[in-house]
């Protein structure tokens, strides 16, 4: 039966091999835990009515552009040819400053490309990792755009664009700016070690993305805008805000694994609300995971009936290479950012992606949180983008 | 759901992430942490006879405390110059366990936080990382010191 | 010649030995998750304690510097401080001893750490 469905969406990226093959061999895990745990063990995630976590929006909500701006590590993975600047490090001022001058960079570019001015965004929806999201405020302080501050740690990204389109649909802004900025060396600062400590990773730990991203949203009130994506104009159908979900991790190097239930929580609410399944979508992508959570992903998902194939993937795993000594991939709230921006974007323009479901996942832990023993819950908001 | 069922849903579901999570290959971190940390113990003893034919006069107590000084300013200047960050991700506890290791916690607390100022930034946070061994080897010493002292005063 | 050849035995012995510690600390880090800084204070209380019971003074004979470098040795010349300084000057000196015999090293780690804050930033890895 699953066999049937596979070679639907010949567009996808990823395409070209049995999907069933395809999850069995890069989950090497799934017999293991097909053996190891009972169907029952999640009975949790099962959604047996459709939830009222997914709005739908009737008005049209457009993708008009998307900037990102990285540092030099994410331009040289795999993706690194699709993002519009590489940002070399200056010695001369602090990390969070840096973080700082590439959200603002991110923002701009992503105006000019989509031919507004300043003036015409209405609402500048944007989150960072850093305490009392100050790389936003500042942002927005300096840019002189009306600001929505959002945190939802990683996961922000996907927030802000959820809550601007909920806005634009709604009618109360014509063009709205959505975006999140992290940068490696203050996300170590504020949650772990001092760089130049000499400080062991587990094998399973994931690494900060350095770099910001901005997504321009519309309503499509002025027609020349829409040209920009050459004739293609991608739309936010529907934005799924998810449910803060506690599985009891409590090993902060495992992300991946605090992260994943509430990716699979999200994912079949998404699923079951709007009516879709797995194959209808030519791309379903994770924002930080790793290789090791979609892994898990991939198994949690089967526990409950959902093949999750070769349409699947996860940002932190396409932004670095397994060369790069980046443990299982990228994370922060950069991540799921500057690859939606960067590569997605333009494969969206190249008409390769026709619907896609972004779930950017975060981790919602603080320093304090950790040392007191509580373990990390994990949340995750999806939205469905269309041509 | 009932407390019970999801205590049991969360043991499960941590047999699982502990059982699929790739775990550190044992042998090979072991031998880099015993070479480095060996490697800097013969490093110091050299230091330590090298200072012996130098200064022949001199007690061997204050011959250690050169050698460790020695040492902690190695540590500290590779600290500076970014090396023993690489040092301590490839060896762990062959690079920590050491003197240089306490050094290094010590100079990357101060580096990290120069930017919200010296007072304030750096100099609150320099025992950060290495405040737990200070406190812990004062209050223990201490305590090692007053059980001699009341056994000196009861047997002597 | 014999010279040379003890004192090569010597700096087999610390190499053996100044490893066999760093590689207990690092079978801890890998089996059981316990936090570097806890391992450390662990190894430290362990020096404290060999010296009070009268053992490390052997210990450091026969191993020198595999045992003075790592951080048990730390822990034991704060211990060894304070019994003299209890010894000498009874429990006044319980207090003061220990961080006497360690003033070196603290200060010296302490001022070029200083030193080192003023001079280099760290680095974006």
């Amino acid at each position: 039966m699953l066999n049937k469905t596979i070679h639907k969406s010949k567009n996808a990226y990823f395409l070209g091999k049995d999907s069933v093959d395809y999850a069995r061999h890069n989950s090497h895990y799934v017999t293991h835990t097909l053996r190891e745990m009972p169907k029952t063990a999640l009975t949790h995630c099962k959604v047996t009515s459709k939830s009222r976590q997914t709005l739908f929006f009737s008005n049209p909500v457009y993708i008009l552009s998307g900037g990102s701006v990285v540092a030099k590590r994410e331009s040289k993975g795999p993706v690194g040819k699709y993002f519009d600047k590489v940002f070399e490090e200056n010695i001369k001022i602090p990390f969070e400053k840096e973080e700082l001058s590439m959200l603002k960079k991110a923002i701009t570019l992503c105006i000019d490309k989509s031919k507004l001015k300043i003036s015409d965004i209405d609402m500048l929806f944007a989150g960072d990792l850093l305490n009392q999201i100050t790389s936003s405020c500042f942002a927005a302080r300096d840019l002189k755009i009306p600001f929505f501050g959002l945190y939802s740690a990683c996961s922000t990204f996907t927030q802000a664009l959820a809550s601007g389109a909920s806005f634009i649909n709604a009618g109360y802004f014509d063009n709205v700016a959505c975006a999140t900025a992290s940068h490696f060396a203050s996300a170590e600062r504020q949650f772990r070690n001092p760089l130049e400590y000499g400080a062991q990773r587990p094998p399973y730990s994931q690494w900060t993305v350095t770099g910001a991203g901005c997504t321009m949203l519309s309503n499509g009130g002025d027609n020349d805008i829409l040209n920009i994506f050459s004739n293609v104009s991608p739309r936010i159908t529907s934005a799924t805000y998810g449910k803060v979900v506690d599985f009891g991790i409590k090993d902060v190097a495992n992300m991946g694994g605090a992260m994943a239930p509430s990716a699979l929580d999200t994912l079949i609410c998404l699923l079951s609300d709007t009516g879709y399944s797995v194959e209808d979508f030519d791309l379903i992508i994770t924002g930080d995971l790793g290789k090791l959570g979609s892994d898990m992903l991939r198994d949690l998902a089967l526990e409950q009936g959902i093949l999750l194939g070769k349409n699947y993937t996860d940002c932190g795993v396409l932004i670095y290479d397994s060369t790069q000594d980046c443990y299982q991939g990228g994370s922060g709230a950069g991540c799921s950012a500057v690859v939606f921006n960067g590569f997605i974007l333009e494969m969206i323009k190249q008409k390769r992606y026709k619907r896609i479901a972004l779930l950017a996942t975060g981790a919602l832990l603080s320093p304090q949180s950790v040392l007191q023993g509580e373990s990390i819950p994990g949340i995750c908001h999806g939205v469905v983008i269309e041509i | 759901m009932q407390a019970e069922q999801i205590k049991k849903r969360n043991k499960r579901y941590d047999k699982y992430v502990e059982a699929v999570s790739p775990k550190t290959a044992m042998l090979p971190s072991l031998a880099k942490s015993f070479w480095v940390g060996g490697l800097t113990c013969v490093i110091a003893q050299i230091i330590f006879e090298l200072y012996t034919l130098a200064f022949p006069s001199v007690s061997e107590q204050a011959i250690i405390g050169f050698t460790l000084s020695t040492i902690i300013i190695i540590a500290v200047f590779l600290t500076g110059i970014g090396v023993f960050d690489k040092l301590g991700r490839y060896a762990g506890a062959g690079a920590f366990l050491p003197i240089t290791g306490f050094a290094n916690a010590m100079a990357s607390a101060g580096m990290e936080f120069r930017s919200e100022g010296l007072i304030f930034g750096s100099q609150v946070k320099f025992f950060s990382v290495v405040g737990p061994v200070l406190v812990n080897g004062i209050v223990w010493s201490t305590v090692a010191g007053l059980i001699h002292s009341i056994i000196n005063a009861v047997v002597g | 010649m014999p010279i040379i050849l003890d004192k090569i035995l010597l700096l087999i012995i610390v190499f053996a030995v100044g490893g066999l510690l760093c590689a207990i600390a690092q079978l801890l880090v890998v089996r059981t998750k316990i936090s570097p800084a806890r391992i450390l204070v662990v190894f430290l209380i362990a020096g404290i304690f060999l010296e009070t019971i009268g053992v490390f003074r052997y210990i450091r004979e026969f191993a020198h510097a595999g045992v003075t470098v790592p951080i048990i040795g730390f822990g034991a010349s704060l211990a060894k401080g304070a019994i003299e300084g209890a010894k000498q000057h009874g429990f006044i000196g319980a207090f003061s001893g220990g961080l006497t015999a360690t003033a070196l090293g603290i200060g010296i780690a302490v001022v070029s750490s200083f030193i080192v804050t003023l001079a280099f930033k760290p680095k974006t890895k």
